[in-house]
């Protein structure tokens, strides 16, 4: 404590104001070691016409970082709005903190998804929780109240050591934060690979719903406006944490200086919804933005910026929870549970009311002046003077050179589809429970029983389901389902069919449940853009993401991108994850995945090739990756998409099953286990049994179809030109694949269900 | 048997709800005059054989390790006499 004093109290006697800057344009500053290059320096210089004070250049230098500006990602991510798809549905679009899309019956759906990578590698409880909390204000920033939030996450190999440090917290901290804020939990996915042994995955994902009229949007404007800021305290939490956790490499000389992590208190954060929520019924904002990363930087610049341009701030008066912070760490603080709101003068005094009700900390620490400058006041002095938009949105921009890597052709050359094949009939059921029981095949119950996924008692579907399902008015049974999927190892293999693959499978799960597809948020996770390969894949994966997007009419209306997944050389396998939310008219329609009723039909709908490259067989039997990831057709997906949602909607099936990683035997032992019951199939004359159970072709669902509405649905899905073929029925208490083998429930229930537990339990 | 004390503190930029929690409780309980709480963990443990470098050594390197989350807490190690 006394050396933090005596620092301060140095400081108060050289406080860095913009008188002085001016007069002192030689001194040294520290710009390389708050992550800025030299010519990102030099041109801060040039904005201001001097040099920058310690508080401007703190600013700059977290806006300007990789995770804040998107600096080297922004001239890919264009391609998102420019190659956006015409959808109606649409009502706010990319760049708010999250887009915002009609579902019908005056109701809006806003949902995003976000990465929280480093900060849970370095701390998993509190690096996923507050990952978890920063999502939701996304959402609650719009104007929505959050209704279930997801949770896509990657670790390292199952059995490594670290793995078992890194994900019972990561797990622990998405349920601890969420189940705290009664905020159910309805899917999301959990893979092992070993490519993210040090960089981890932790992306969250959040949905919130509103009536239209109840869209707010980040903006200060008019002049005389009170900036209020409500929440926690400022503490010294996480300071650097956005410039220096999300922009740069994990160097591998220890645990030297690891900076500040955020903590969380999910209770905090309840009173803040529910604060909010109230302060948006009775109109009292003209703005309002979150605190997340850069935290009071980024909200001052971004509020200003998206207004008329000026603000002015008293930074003392902003509320402490270490009295000791300067005025630069109060700038870059990321405090967690943390607001910002414009305010009209003569509706402050009912804003702090309600925040008082709520015992929410509120302070008016400025206003929207008529100027186009953010000024920032310290005891009186002025320490920072700068164009707001310079901050938030004229960052550093890089064209950062991107080129095929040498070594993509022999990876693509190493052809799946040539590994030896199990032999026999012995052999094909061995490889069955060695697919079913490997670690990203295996039942994840042991880790999503953590979350609470029916609190609020809105949830109609949840994991294990293809997508989770929540009602949003109980007396129409309107509800939305979300999806989110991503496949590094098809990605790796070819970055723009891989993006198109995690669109088609979120895409199909959406409409598997019999919810109809509307938009799309992505989190790019990828390597150093520094490194032309890594880039090459992020370039790739977007045009892939964008074009998927284009024919398949839905918009991405936002997400997240996260560069420098990757220690030393070794970056992660590029893994764009997809989510997309569909909206369903009566929950009481929408279809499960458990085969749940004697006699009925299994048909396999869509067509299946030899695909293994990328395959979950081919890394389970032979550790492979190599090849070409399953061929995309997007119109295929759509007629699919179409006659799942026709069926569901009609009536004509029971359960669906959408078919990827691990192919048609994963699917029909998911269903199988989930309903209790067994199948018995029959393999199509035209395939061999191998490539029928473990192909990985794209455009397929399995679904179960009751005996009186055969004939109905075989004569929708000829009239469309859909192909299906009936593959048995279900039906006992084991699979059995006639000619091959039979495998007991019970077996494969051990198999499926004990991997998890036995790994990390 | 001789006893050693680690107490375990989240470090001072941390933030800590437990402690807020409890400050925030005082005054409602007639407790005035208490302007911050931080609330951490104490472990006592019961050393078999002497307590001497060697097992200090030992002992810190447990706190490192598994008593304290060093990302987050602090800690400190006394012989209790």
């Amino acid at each position: 404590m006394s050396e933090r004093s005596e620092r301060t109290n140095e400081h108060r006697m050289t406080l860095d104001t913009v008188k002085h800057a001016t007069e002192t344009p030689d001194t040294e500053q520290p710009w390389s070691e708050l992550g800025l290059k030299q010519d990102e320096y030099e041109r801060i210089r040039a904005i201001l016409d001097r040099r920058p004070t310690g508080a401007e250049l703190a600013m700059y230098s977290v806006m300007w970082s990789e995770h804040c500006s998107y600096k080297s990602s922004k001239i890919h991510l264009k391609q998102f709005d420019e190659k956006a798809p015409q959808n109606d549905a649409m009502l706010v679009g990319i760049g708010e903190n999250a887009g915002v899309v009609d579902v019908g019956q005056g109701y809006a759906v806003t949902f995003k998804v976000e990465s929280h990578n480093h900060p849970s590698y370095v701390e998993p409880y509190q690096g996923a929780a507050t990952g978890v909390g920063g999502i939701v204000r996304d959402i609650l920033a719009m104007g929505a109240r959050p209704v279930a939030v997801m949770d896509p996450l990657r670790f390292g190999a199952a059995d490594h050591p670290d793995t078992k440090r890194v994900l019972p917290g990561v797990v622990a901290g998405v349920g601890g934060y969420g189940n705290c804020l009664g905020l159910p939990n309805i899917g999301g996915e959990v893979v092992f690979d070993s490519c993210y042994q040090g960089n981890p995955l932790v992306n969250a994902l959040c949905v919130g719903v509103m009536k239209h009229e109840d869209i707010h949007l980040a903006k200060a404007s008019g002049p005389g406006n009170k900036v209020i800021l409500y929440g926690a305290r400022t503490g010294g939490d996480g300071i650097g944490g956005v410039s220096v956790l999300a922009s740069e490499t994990f160097s591998d000389t220890g645990p030297t200086k690891r900076p500040a992590v955020q903590v969380g208190d999910p209770f905090q954060e309840k009173l803040l919804i529910e604060c909010t929520l109230e302060i948006f019924r009775e109109d009292l904002v003209a703005g309002i933005q979150d605190l997340g990363g850069a935290g009071l930087s980024c909200a001052t610049s971004e509020l200003a910026s998206a207004g008329s341009g000026g603000m002015r701030v008293e930074l003392d008066t902003v509320p402490l929870r270490d009295a000791t912070l300067s005025p630069e760490e109060i700038l870059m603080s990321e405090s967690q549970e943390r607001m910002c709101a414009i305010v009209e003068p003569e509706k402050v005094a009912r804003f702090l009311e309600i925040c008082e009700k709520w015992d929410v900390i509120a302070t008016v620490i400025g206003e929207v002046t008529d100027g186009e400058r953010l000024e920032i006041f310290w005891h009186g002095e002025q320490i920072v003077d700068v164009p707001p938009r310079t901050v938030a949105h004229e960052g550093p921009v890089y064209e950062r050179p991107y080129a095929r890597p040498a070594w993509q052709d022999a990876l693509q050359a190493d052809d799946a589809n040539a590994l030896p094949r199990p032999v026999g009939r012995d052999e094909l059921r061995a490889s069955v429970l060695a697919l079913v029981s490997s670690p990203n095949q295996a039942s994840k119950a042991w880790i999503t029983d953590q979350y609470d996924r029916f609190v609020q008692g809105n949830t109609v579907l949840a994991q294990p389901e293809d997508s989770g399902v929540v009602r949003i008015d109980p007396d129409t049974n309107l509800g939305v389902a979300v999806a989110t999927d991503g496949n590094g190892r098809y990605a790796k293999l070819d970055p723009y069919t891989g993006a198109q693959l995690a669109l088609a499978e979120a895409y199909r799960n959406v409409a598997t449940t019999g919810a109809k597809p509307l938009a799309v948020s992505d989190c790019l996770n990828f390597g150093s853009p520094e490194d032309p390969a890594a880039m090459w894949q992020f370039a790739e994966a977007c045009r892939g993401l964008a074009d998927g997007c284009l024919v398949l009419g839905t918009p991405v209306t936002g997400g997240n991108v996260s560069l420098y997944n990757q220690t030393g050389d070794i970056a992660i396998h590029p893994t764009p994850v997809v989510a997309v939310l569909g909206v369903i008219d009566d929950v009481t329609r929408r279809t499960p995945m458990a085969f749940a009723d004697e006699g009925h039909l299994l048909y396999l709908l869509g067509d299946t090739k030899v695909e293994l490259g990328g395959s979950a067989w081919s890394q389970v039997a032979h550790g492979h990756l190599g090849g070409l990831p399953p061929a995309v057709d997007l119109e295929r997906e759509k007629l699919l998409a179409e006659i799942l949602i026709s069926a569901s909607r009609d009536g004509m099936v029971d359960a669906a099953h959408d078919l990827s990683d691990g192919g048609l035997i994963q699917a029909v032992t998911e269903s199988c286990l989930r309903g209790g019951l067994g199948a018995r199939l029959v393999v199509p004359e035209e395939l061999d049994p191998f490539v029928f159970l473990f192909s990985e072709s794209a455009g397929r669902a399995v679904v179960a179809v009751p005996r009186s509405e055969e004939l109905r649905f075989t004569d929708m899905c000829g009239a469309r030109g859909l192909p299906a073929t009936r593959i048995g029925v279900v039906d006992g208490d084991s699979i059995e694949v006639q000619g091959q083998f039979t495998l007991p429930l019970a077996e494969l229930r051990e198999a499926h269900e004990g991997t998890i537990p036995a790994l990390l339990a | 048997m001789a006893r050693v004390v680690v107490d375990v503190m989240l470090k001072s930029e941390i933030l800590d709800p437990q402690g807020q929690a409890v400050q925030r409780a005082l005054p409602r309980l007639g407790f005035a005059g208490i302007a911050d709480v931080r609330q951490g963990k104490r472990f006592e443990l019961e050393v078999e054989g002497p307590v001497d470098d060697a097992a200090l050594g030992r002992i810190r390197e447990m706190a490192e390790t598994f008593l304290a989350n060093t990302v987050i807490e602090d800690f400190t190690v006394r012989v209790d006499s």
